[in-house]
Parts: C-alpha cells; structure tokens; sequence
C-alpha cells in the first residue's frame, strides 16, 4: 500500500504493524481520506472566502484613509472622516483583562471538578456551567445593565479609587459602565467555555499518569500538577484559545456595558469602544459606502488582531513545551 | 521542602480550586436567579403553545420561535459537525507536515470572528442571490460559527486518546478508516459531544447573524426558504421595546432557550453514554 | 447512528414540504426598530380584516430596512429617517408612506424628579459640552424654582445608529449653527461628550440608573420607565411638553407645505402647541409593484393603516396622522400601479 496522505497516525516513535491491505482495504482508507479532505477544504475555503469578501469592501476605506487608519483616533460619519485606534486598544484591553480574570478561575475549576470534587457532586456542577454558555449574549448584557454596573458603579469603582487611585488604571469618575464592565462581562462569558473544555481535557488524561505521579510519593496537588497538566497541556491551551476567540469577537454583551465612547483612556474607569461592537452597532444603519467600507476595514483588523494573538500564543507554548506537544507513552 | 509543607500546600490549592469552583458557578446562579425574578411569572402553557400577541394582550407565546430555533439548530449541526469532526480529525491525525499547522491556525482565528460578519458573510452568499431571507441562510451562518470549535476541541479530544488503542485495533488487522471510526472515534466521544454542545449552546442564543440571514418570522414557517422565527431573535425584539410585558416574555423566552440547550444536552449524553475509555 | 440521520433528514423535510392549497400569501417587511410595537399590533388586527394574508415585519433598524427594499429582499422596508436623494436614486421609484408620528424627549435623573424647561440652544450646549454642570446659570434661568445640584451632567447618547438619533441632531442642527458645523446630521454621528447607550432601551436603563444623567430617547421608553421629560420652547415661544397631542400638532403644522414625497423633517415646526422635536416614521413600497397579488395586499393595508388602523396609535404611545396629512397621503397611495394599472380605484 503506497502511503495514503491524509489519515494516519502522528507522532509515533515507530511505525506501527500495517494491516495486511487488500485492494478493498486500499480504496476505503482513500475515501475516507478524501471525505476527511473535503471537510479541511471547506474550512480553508471559507477562511479565504471571507478574507477575500473583507478585503475586497474595505478597499474604499483602504484607499482612503491608508495607514493612517491605525492610529487616528476621529470616528465621524458626518464628515466621513474614520480612525480606528479607539475600537483596536478596546478590543485588545477589554480581552486582556477578560483573560487575566477567567483563565485562573476556569482553570482552578477544572481542576477542582475533574480532579478533587466529590463524584457526586461533578456531573451536575458541569452541566450547570456548560449551560452558562447558552445564555444569549443580549441577556448578559442586560443583566450588565441592572445588576454589574450599579455594583461597580456604587461599591467596586469608589472602593477601588480610594484605595489605588494612586494608579492611573483606578482614576476618572465613576459611571459604572466602562473597560472594567466590559472586561468583567467578557470574562462571565468565556469561563464557561474554557471550563467546560479544560475539564473534558483533564478527564481524558490517563490515569496511569496520576498513579504514576503519586506512586512516586506526590502530593494530589503535585501529581496533577507534574502530571495531569503538563500532559493535557496542549488541550488546555486549546481550551484558553477557544475563550480568546470569544472575548475578541463578542459583540451584544460588551457594548451594552462599555460606554460606547471613541476614545483611548488609561483607566479602567472610562468608557471605551471595541471593534466588535462598532460593526454591530453602525453596521445596519451605515448610510455612505465610504461608511460601510470604513466598517468592514475595521472587522479586517480585527481578523489581523485575532491572527496576531493566535500567532503570539502559539510562540508561547512552542517556547514553553519544546516542540513535542502531548507527550505520549 | 518537608512533607508537612508539601501537604500543606496541597490543602491550600485545593480550597484554591474549589474557591475557583464556587466564582465560576456564582454568576450562573445570579444570572439564572435574574431571569426567574424578572421572567417566571410570564411563563404558561399559552408561551409554549401560541404565537407572539402584540403589547399588552394576553395569550402570546413564541411557539413558533422554539421550532424555528430548533431548525435553524438542526440545519447549523448538519453542517457543522462533519466538517468540524471530520477536520479535527484530520489534525490530530495527519502526518502532513504543514497543513495541520495551517488548518488549526485558521480554526483559531474563525473562532475570534465577531458573529455578525458571518451573517453578513452568509447574507452576500446566499440571502442576496435568492433575494429572500431563509432558514437556510441561518442554518448556514449558525453552522459556520460551529465549525471552528468543534473542529478545535475534536482534534484535541482524539489526541488525547491512548496510542494503545489504535495499535490495538491497526494490530488486528483493522484499515486506518476503521481504527479511526470505530475506534478512536468513540474512545474520545464524550469530549468531541462536548464540544458539539458547547457549539449548540453558543449558536443557539446568536442574535447578530440571524438577523441579516432568518430575519425573523411572527407566523409559522412554511418552507425552508422563508424567513423563520427564532428565540433570540425574539428575545431580542421584546427586550429593546419600552413595554414592561414584553420585557418578562424577553426573560421568560431566555429561561426557555437554556432549557431547551439543557434537554437537547441531556438527551445527547444520554443517548451516547457508555463504551469511553474508562477514567 | 443511522437513526439519528434519519431522524434528522425527517425533521427537516418537513421544513420542505410545499405550501398546502389555500394557505395564507406572507408578506415580508424590515426596518427601523422605533415603529415595531405599533406595526406588530396593526399586522395582527389586519389578520382580522383580511385573513387571507400575513405580514411579518421585523426590526433590524432603518438603515437595514432601506438597504432590503433596495435589494428587493423583502416587500416592503420602514425608517424613521427618510432616505436621502443618493439612496433614492440607487433604489429607485420608492414611496414614503407616513404612517404615525413619534417624539423624541430629553430626559434626566435628577433627585425629585422636577419638571423642567429647556430651549433648543441650551440643549445643544449641553451635549456640545460647553454646559457642564446642572446648576448653570443658563439652566437656572430658565427653571428658577427647580431644585439644581452642583453636580456634572453625564450626557448620554446613541452608540448605535438610528433613527431617533437622526430627529434628535436634525433638531439641534436647525437651532444652533454651531452644531451644524462641528457635529451635524446622521443616524451616527460623533458626539463631542457623553456616554453612549445601546438603543432607546440602553439610554433609558443607563438615564434612570446614574443620577446626574441627561439623555434623549422616544416618548414611549421615558413614559414606560417612568422617567421625567424635559418641556421644550417651539419656534412660537411656548415651552410644551411632550404629549401625544403636541406631536401630532408637530405634523399639523407642516401639512400645509407637505413635499409630495412626504420626505420631510417635522422639527422645529410652526404651530403654537407643536413639540419641536418629532418625526414621523414611514414604511417603503415601490409604487409599481410588480406581483398583482402582493401589490394589492399592500395597497389594501396601507389604505386600512392611514383610517381605521389610527384608532391604535395612542394606547401604544404613538401619536396618531392628523386628518390633513391623511388627505395627501391618500393621494399617493393612488399613484400605486402593478405593470401600469393602478391598484385602488381612484374613487375610493
């Protein structure tokens, strides 16, 4: 059997024993590599596909503005003159402190379910959180508005600007709604993710890897920590993407709780603006192509961003891990 | 470090973790607790039976954005999960050498596409060239968003199954495409569902793409190339609008969603429960 | 695993199965999101006068709606704005028909709730933000008894695009020429202070959940959530407050120099128990349609809209067509033709 590209198995030390082929044998393992094909194409095509569409509406804009579209801060459909460094700083601070706060808390939840908590009690407290997911982004949102802001507003914003104001992150009036909300909301939102994953990925490690660990005298806490998530390690970074994606890309929820004002502000405190939430909220009501381009520029950038971040992540764990990734036995 | 502070410290990260535990499942809980305050008193028999009732007038329901969710949901999974399984798959799987990197790079990058450029995406492809809003065109948005994470999270679950396995069954004599299906496959079964109803749950209460794609229907559905009623879309609609009854159906249509996402979850697990690798 | 493709491929060959004989003609209409209560209440006692259609209208926003009617996606599109002459020329022999009025208040959160008064500059100050705090003297001149802290106005606008923004800076644009230039109109425009809310809804929350705050929102959302409405001076003098009944003087007053188009901005108005600042909405129809059937459904609402559908309005917050314009409207309607003939008879 000439090797069939496409299936196979990765990462092996040594080629395992092949079956005996036959001509029958041959033939399904190519059609099941085409399928298997077909489906990564479909994926690559509509990648390109939407590139391609971006592309090809922001070209007015491009062709307009240039490379000064990065770094201008003046959105005016008036006038038609657009910058889009605003809704790129939020977009980037609001998910930063999105990640700051749910990777911690997801992870020690994963943990706490797959590895610690009483059997009885991890079915429900997974279903539960996993629920948490199909909660509409505009219900969030709107609980932001009646629940969040008021805390922040009243208790949280004042507490933290007597304290640290001496920090310029923790000065500015208090409104309630600004980069803090938004980066509060957007991590309620992804925990669900990232914990349901991460959790599923730990499950999955072997338990000869823990036996091993505390065979050897470990601690629970050492065995999973040598052990479980050094070997789910790459699952779990997985897991972390999958919340990044969503923290850049959420729309509803963030922009009924930033403040929706165009500006670069160091505090936590201010008001901001995402790309995210720009495209939702002008997007059907643009009126001028110049508009409309300036908008679809912006989802451009915001898919470069997302690259850049992806790009960045993957250095990380490369750096970290070495390149063998999931050790295997 | 001696083993009393080794034990100490294993003390310390437990509660850390169960800490962990009890702050990612306290928002759920004041959320959920916002809805059943705000929406239980808008749910009756007349909510799951009828269609939308204008401002004021008793008996409305969102019957027919249930069904029109649970299409739009069914036509998204036909589409979403072979191509998601099946690439995720492939990158586990592959002994290419770049392509993998490629593809899994590009699933990483979809998953942080704001869903409203879908819908556009979907809308210039197909809502434009029929000249109609349809489910389809939902169906297609919704299942689109799907793709990126289920295909991510099934490329990491079949990893994470033991070589053992597949030498196992490739040692008896067992084509690749079996050992694959028959084996692999059902070994990381319980992690891909995951990941395809954590995909659910996410598709089910989008907003943004089906507005420029199922456009929402305040009847029945006809056909699958008409606009269909969805419940976000209707949640939606009623939340925005100034009138406190509305305001209720808005929540109560919101606690509806996630126990539709729970039954359909429930049902799911159970219905492939058993034959996993054991833990 | 084969049961579940069957019973997947059964469900949704459902969806597919062809109309049965006799069922109902669906219409499709999208657009803005202000006129839905009032429009969902219409198509549902239009099912009782005619069972023999159905209309299914949703809000996706103005700009949404004239982009579908534009791209004949659907039969008939609503905006609060009218649409400019560039759109019009894309879109092509489209028109607006009016079919109730809506105002745009000023509201604010201040401790006792007082009623106060407001003229058109002032209001453009504030939220050009050279009016900084709520014991100015400009606003204590005008409201001499109210109770004013010293506390900073938190100006609260838009974020998205709409069309209550539009008659709002339209508004603000007539009265102070300094608007005009730094600001000017749009359904989004850059606003020089304040914070923005995400709908009429996202203003109202965040009006009547920050003491200090001053925002704009449709008559209907301050009335439901309860918060006050500033009165403002019209072009006669009068300070009125916004009512149902002033908004509908708004458009009395312009009837008697009414574009044929009707696209026409009503604020500022004459009139001397006119709100300054309301508008009408309108829905989009091509005047040649080009399916009999569809055409004549449309038509035959419109009809039923403009006379006994205004006995609706008010109960919802809406305020009703007064009879002049009612008249021209009626006039338009006529001129609706599917392949040149016209579908209401011209002695209706």
């Amino acid at each position: 059997m000439a090797s069939t590209p496409g299936v196979g198995t990765a990462g092996r030390l040594s080629s395992p024993p092949r079956a005996i082929s036959s001509p029958r044998v041959a033939r399904g393992d190519r059609l099941f590599a085409l399928v298997v094909k077909s489906a990564v194409w479909f994926v690559v095509a509509l990648a390109v596909g939407l590139v391609a569409a971006l592309a090809w509406e922001s070209s007015g804009a491009m062709r307009a503005f240039g490379a000064r579209f990065l770094v201008t801060t003046t959105w005016d459909p008036v006038a038609g003159e657009f910058g889009a460094l605003p809704f790129i700083y939020g977009t980037l601070v609001s998910s930063a402190l999105a990640m700051l706060i749910a990777v911690p808390l997801s992870l020690g939840a994963a943990i706490y379910l797959a590895e610690i908590a009483p059997f009885w009690i991890r079915p429900p407290i997974a279903f539960l959180i996993e629920m948490l997911a199909a909660v509409p982004s505009v219900v969030y949102g709107l609980w932001g508005i009646f629940v969040l802001i008021p805390w922040l507003r009243d208790w949280v914003q004042p507490f933290l600007g007597a304290r640290l104001g001496f920090l310029p992150l923790f000065q500015g009036p208090s409104y309630g709604v600004g980069m803090m909300a938004a980066g509060l909301i957007l991590a309620i939102m992804v925990i669900p993710y990232i914990t349901s994953v991460s959790r599923e990925v730990l499950l999955a490690v072997p338990n000869t890897q823990r036996e091993a660990a505390l065979g050897l005298g470990a601690t629970r806490w050492e065995a999973t920590r040598v052990a479980v998530l050094r070997y789910g390690r790459s699952g779990l970074i997985g897991a972390v993407l999958l919340g990044l994606g969503r923290a850049l890309g959420e729309t509803m929820a963030v922009t009924m709780v930033i403040g929706n004002r165009p500006e670069v502000a160091a505090s936590l405190f201010a008001p901001g603006y995402t790309m995210a939430s720009v495209i939702a909220n002008e997007f059907t009501e643009a009126t001028s192509d110049l508009y409309v381009s300036a908008l679809v520029e912006i989802g451009l950038i915001l898919l470069l961003v997302t690259v850049v971040v992806n790009a960045l992540a993957r250095l990380l764990v490369w750096s970290v891990g070495g390149p063998a990734r999931g050790a295997r036995h | 470090m001696t083993v009393g502070i080794r034990r100490q410290i294993d003390r310390a990260m437990g509660a850390l973790s169960l800490l962990c535990a009890v702050l990612v499942v306290l928002p759920l809980l004041l959320v959920f607790g916002f809805l059943l305050y705000q929406g239980a008193s808008a749910i009756n028999v007349d909510f799951f039976l009828h269609l939308p009732k204008p401002v004021g007038e008793p008996g409305g329901g969102v019957a027919n954005a249930i069904v029109g969710s649970l299409i739009l949901i069914a036509l998204a999974v036909c589409l979403g999960v072979p191509v998601g399984v099946l690439g995720g798959v492939y990158l586990a799987e592959s002994r290419d050498r770049r392509m993998p990197g490629v593809v899994r790079f590009i699933a990483d990058v979809l998953n942080g596409v704001p869903s409203i450029v879908f819908g556009i995406f979907a809308y210039t492809l197909i809502v434009l060239p029929m000249r109609r809003f349809s489910a389809l065109a939902g169906g297609f948005a919704l299942g689109v968003i799907m793709v990126p994470i289920v295909l991510r999270t099934t490329e990491e679950m079949v990893r994470l199954v033991p070589s053992a396995l597949r030498e196992a069954g490739l040692g008896l004599g067992l084509p690749e495409w079996k050992v694959t299906l028959r084996i692999v496959l059902p070994a990381a079964r319980a992690g891909i569902l995951t990941g395809i109803m954590v995909s659910v749950a996410r598709i089910a209460g989008e907003t943004a793409p089906l507005l420029f794609t199922a456009l929402g229907n305040r009847f029945w559905h006809q056909r699958l190339d008409q606009p269909i009623a969805a419940l976000p879309l209707q949640i939606y609609a009623y939340a925005i609008a100034p009138f406190d009854d509305w305001h209720r159906q808005a929540w109560a249509g919101a606690l509806v969603l996630i126990g539709l996402v729970f039954l359909a979850s429930l049902a799911a697990r159970l219905a492939t429960r058993g034959r996993t690798v054991a833990r | 695993m084969h049961r579940w493709l069957i019973g997947l491929g059964l469900f949704l060959a459902v969806g597919w199965l062809p109309q049965p004989a006799g069922a109902q003609l669906l219409m499709n209409g999208a657009g803005a999101t202000f006129p839905y209560p009032i429009y969902s209440k219409w198509f549902e006692e239009y099912t009782k006068v005619d069972p023999s259609v159905r209309f299914n209208y949703q809000s996706i926003g103005s700009g949404g709606g004239i982009r579908q009617i534009t791209e004949r996606t659907v039969d008939f599109g609503a905006t609060d704005g009218p649409m400019t002459d560039a759109q019009l020329q894309k879109a092509g022999d489209l028109l607006h028909i009016p079919t109730v009025l809506g105002a745009v208040v000023a509201t604010y959160n201040l401790p006792g709730n007082p009623a106060l008064k407001f003229t058109g500059d002032v209001l453009a100050d504030i939220f050009l933000g050279k009016i900084t705090k709520w014991n100015d003297d400009r606003i204590k001149a005008l409201n001499p008894s109210a109770n004013l802290p010293a506390q900073p106005i938190v100006v609260v606008h838009r974020s998205d695009g709409s069309g209550t923004t539009y008659i709002f800076v339209d508004y603000l644009s007539k009265i102070s020429g300094e608007w005009e230039q730094k600001v000017g109109r749009g359904t989004s425009v850059n606003w020089p202070v304040g914070l923005g809310g995400k709908g009429n809804e996202g203003v109202a929350g965040q009006v009547k959940n920050a003491p200090g705050s001053f925002g704009y929102v449709e008559l209907a959302y301050a009335i439901t959530n309860k918060l006050p409405v500033a009165s403002i001076r019209n072009q006669a003098g009068k300070f009125v407050e916004p009512t149902i009944e002033s908004t509908t003087a708004a458009a009395a007053g312009a009837a008697s120099n009414m574009p044929a188009d009707f696209r026409v901005s009503l604020t500022n108005p004459q009139g001397a128990e006119a709100y300054p600042i309301a508008s009408f909405t309108w829905l989009l129809v091509y005047r040649d349609q080009q399916s009999q059937e569809k055409g004549v459904a449309l038509a035959k609402f419109l009809w039923w809209a403009i006379h006994d559908g205004q006995k609706y309005p008010s109960s919802l917050l809406y305020a009703p067509l007064p009879a002049p314009v009612v008249k021209q409207i009626e006039v338009a309607l006529k001129k609706m033709t599917v392949g040149g003939k016209p579908l209401i008879a011209a002695t209706q």
